[in-house]
């Protein structure tokens, strides 16, 4: 039953990454607007498959691969929804709802057998993988912003304007957006980190379990507090700040899937 | 019925000619009077701009409308035909139709898009229709060109794009800012067409102006009327940490801002874009500065490339403005056929004369016996009885379809006899 919840969601991320692309080459506003209530429709959907697979293993989705690819899919979307909602940035959808869409095709290829989470740590396991995939959910989007930015950006300094210059949003909304992301993401993050590093300590026996997966994640946290304090302290804006948000994504690929194999 | 309108425009007739078409205001009333009296011409709306003069009416008669409006054109203000007759253009029904609808969604203009020909349409009709000069045809008409007008604005982005060099700084000034009301704004030089820009971009939100000129009273001056402030001409190179865009347009031969000084200016407000918009020729800003991360510099023929690519896609959307146009044309003329009073007079007939004739059968193959003779007689008979009673109800249609409500009587015959 859930499965099949999850594959409704994923077609309605398709039809409005698709949607989203149309409207982005054609604007016609009944193209937003399927685009719009499509990825909402998924997301409700795509709420209900996790709740019933929460209830079904009586616990959060959160011990396997196949459980928090379902939920990082799902938080990007919640974020964008969130950002779609308060800022409306012009065409932003185009660029982060496929990521959704990809990463719920990416798990629904995943083992979808539960694995039991040991009672002990089950609470802070929550909290670690909740927060942690909130966080990696804003840089996401961020990531989807520096590649808006740099697009924009690069018409401006050539001044050749493709039909794309006329749709995006202005360098400084986009810049701001990447900034209000990294803002929130990066201290939500940053306390997901730290309760994971308390599970391991718990469970291992030392602050940081030291596997492959560690290592990017040390750099993923490094890059962002980067981006995070560089913005006041020494005008990390604006491009580099794009440039930075997409390395950072790349980093957070990097640290899932050493994390997911 | 037809629709015609007969004109001249920016294309087809230079402004001496289109000078002396024009119709003022004072001379609309009167004309619009006249011209319902022709005896071929029923509704009539006259649209008088500076790029065109155009005629539109109802007409009874396709050419002889177009001549009574020639004509009357001629004659209100004094002209030989043969002094007209190669500007005027003139078209009828659909191409009216067509040609209207592209006027006032602005895809006939001069400058593809501008804004200003919807509101001279409407104040045209407005006045024909306040004179009583338009009727049901044209009505309709001009409130179906109104809603095209509309559906392209609204789902094109025809007027969207900036084709002039001030509004062209605007745009890019608002591509690369958000909000321009937080925002200051320096010139350098005071000329004209940066005092144009400037003025834009205060409309725009910009509430810090700064002027910095070589003669520091033309400076003064102009920042009163900016209500900015004047700077002397050698302390503007500290100003610029302090200014997000700068306009420049001084007579001096050579770079007055180099990548130094931008790139010192930068690093003192932490790498806040800079935008440099160079109007002066030759160039006063040295283009290395358009390297420099976070500076813009757009000099003369950037801007004039601006405005090409922003021409190329206004074309863009008045193709995608077209096919809407094409639709609603469409509509209109569907529309337009359910007036014509024939088809269902026709359709009326046949109905009639089918049943006639079915009945007729009946009783000729249960009556055996009768004649030839006979048999023609009641056919003859019957017909007559139906023409009878069918001339004095198609009489009227016909001419209660040439009246206001006459779609109504089309409606209510097709509706009671089951025509269609």
């Amino acid at each position: 039953m859930q499965e099949k919840l999850f594959i409704i969601a994923l077609f309605c991320y398709l039809i409005s990454s698709v949607k989203y692309f149309l409207y982005l080459a054609f604007r016609r506003k009944l193209l937003f607007i399927v685009a719009n209530s499509s990825v909402a429709a998924g997301f409700v959907v795509h709420t209900a498959g996790l709740v019933m697979r929460s209830i079904q293993t009586g616990q959060g989705p959160y011990t396997s691969g196949y459980e928090y690819t379902l939920f990082f899919s799902w938080a990007i979307i919640l974020v964008y929804l969130i950002v779609e909602i308060r800022y409306r940035i012009q065409d932003f959808g185009s660029f982060v709802v496929p990521m959704g869409f990809l990463l719920l095709v990416y798990s629904l290829t995943l083992p979808s057998e539960t694995v039991a989470a040991n009672p002990a740590i089950k609470l802070s396991l929550t909290l670690h993988r909740t927060l942690s995939f909130l966080g990696y959910s804003a840089f996401a989007l961020a990531f989807g912003a520096g590649i808006m930015y740099l697009l924009q950006e690069r018409q401006l300094k050539s001044k050749k304007f493709g039909p794309l210059f006329y749709r995006l949003p202005s360098l400084e909304v986009i810049d701001d957006i990447n900034h209000k992301l990294v803002a929130f993401g990066f201290p939500v993050f940053s306390i997901g980190f730290i309760t994971g590093s308390m599970l391991a300590l718990k469970g291992k026996g030392s602050f940081f379990s030291w596997q492959l997966s560690t290592l990017p994640l040390m750099v993923t946290w490094i890059i962002y507090g980067g981006l995070f304090t560089g913005r006041i302290a020494v005008g990390l804006r604006r491009k580099k700040a794009a440039v930075w948000a997409i390395i950072g994504f790349l980093s957070v690929m990097a640290t899932y899937f050493l994390h997911v194999y | 019925m037809n629709i015609i309108v007969v004109g001249v425009n920016h294309k087809t007739a230079p402004v001496e000619i289109r000078e002396k078409l024009a119709f003022n205001e004072k001379h609309v009333e009167d004309s619009l009077r006249k011209l319902v009296e022709y005896t071929h011409l029923s509704e009539s709306v006259i649209l008088s701009t500076c790029n065109r003069v155009e005629i539109y009416a109802r007409a009874h008669h396709k050419e002889m409308g177009i001549e009574n409006i020639k004509s009357f054109i001629c004659g209100f203000h004094g002209l030989e035909r043969t002094q007209v007759d190669e500007y005027l253009y003139s078209y009828a029904n659909e191409e009216t139709v067509e040609h209207l609808f592209k006027v006032t969604a602005s895809l006939d203009s001069m400058v593809v898009g501008e804004p200003q020909i919807l509101g001279q349409v409407k104040e045209a009709y407005s006045t024909a229709r306040s004179l009583r000069a338009t009727g049901m045809l044209l009505n309709q008409l001009f409130e179906r060109a109104f809603t095209a007008a509309k559906k392209v604005r609204a789902e094109t982005s025809i007027a969207e794009n900036a084709v002039s060099i001030s509004y062209a700084a605007v745009e890019l000034a608002k591509k690369i800012f958000d909000r321009l009301d937080d925002k200051a704004v320096m010139l350098v030089g005071a000329g004209e067409m940066s005092e144009l820009a400037a003025r834009h971009l205060v409309s725009n939100g910009v509430k810090v102006v700064m002027v910095s000129n070589r003669t520091f009273d033309r400076a003064v001056e102009l920042a009163r009327e900016l209500k900015g402030n004047a700077i002397r001409f050698e302390n503007f190179p500290d100003e610029l940490e302090r200014t997000d865009i700068v306009i420049c347009s001084t007579a001096a031969p050579h770079f007055i801002i180099k990548k130094e000084d931008v790139e010192a200016a930068l690093h003192r407000r932490k790498n806040q874009p800079m935008f440099f918009i160079d109007i002066a020729v030759p160039r006063n800003i040295d283009p290395a500065v358009n390297d420099i991360e976070n500076a813009y510099l757009y000099d003369i023929d950037d801007l004039e490339g601006v405005i090409e690519s922003n021409k190329r896609e206004r074309e863009k959307e008045a193709q995608k403005a077209m096919s809407i146009v094409k639709k609603e044309v469409d509509q209109f003329l569907h529309w337009m056929d359910t007036l014509d009073a024939v088809p269902t007079i026709v359709a009326l007939r046949e109905r009639v004369e089918k049943i006639r004739i079915d009945e007729m059968e009946k009783t000729f193959s249960k009556w055996s016996g009768l004649t030839d003779k006979e048999r023609l007689a009641i056919d003859n008979m019957s017909a007559a009885m139906f023409n009878k009673f069918l001339h004095t109800p198609i009489v009227s249609l016909k001419k209660q379809t040439e009246s206001k409500d006459g779609h109504w009587y089309l409606k209510v015959v097709k509706d009671l006899f089951n025509l269609d």
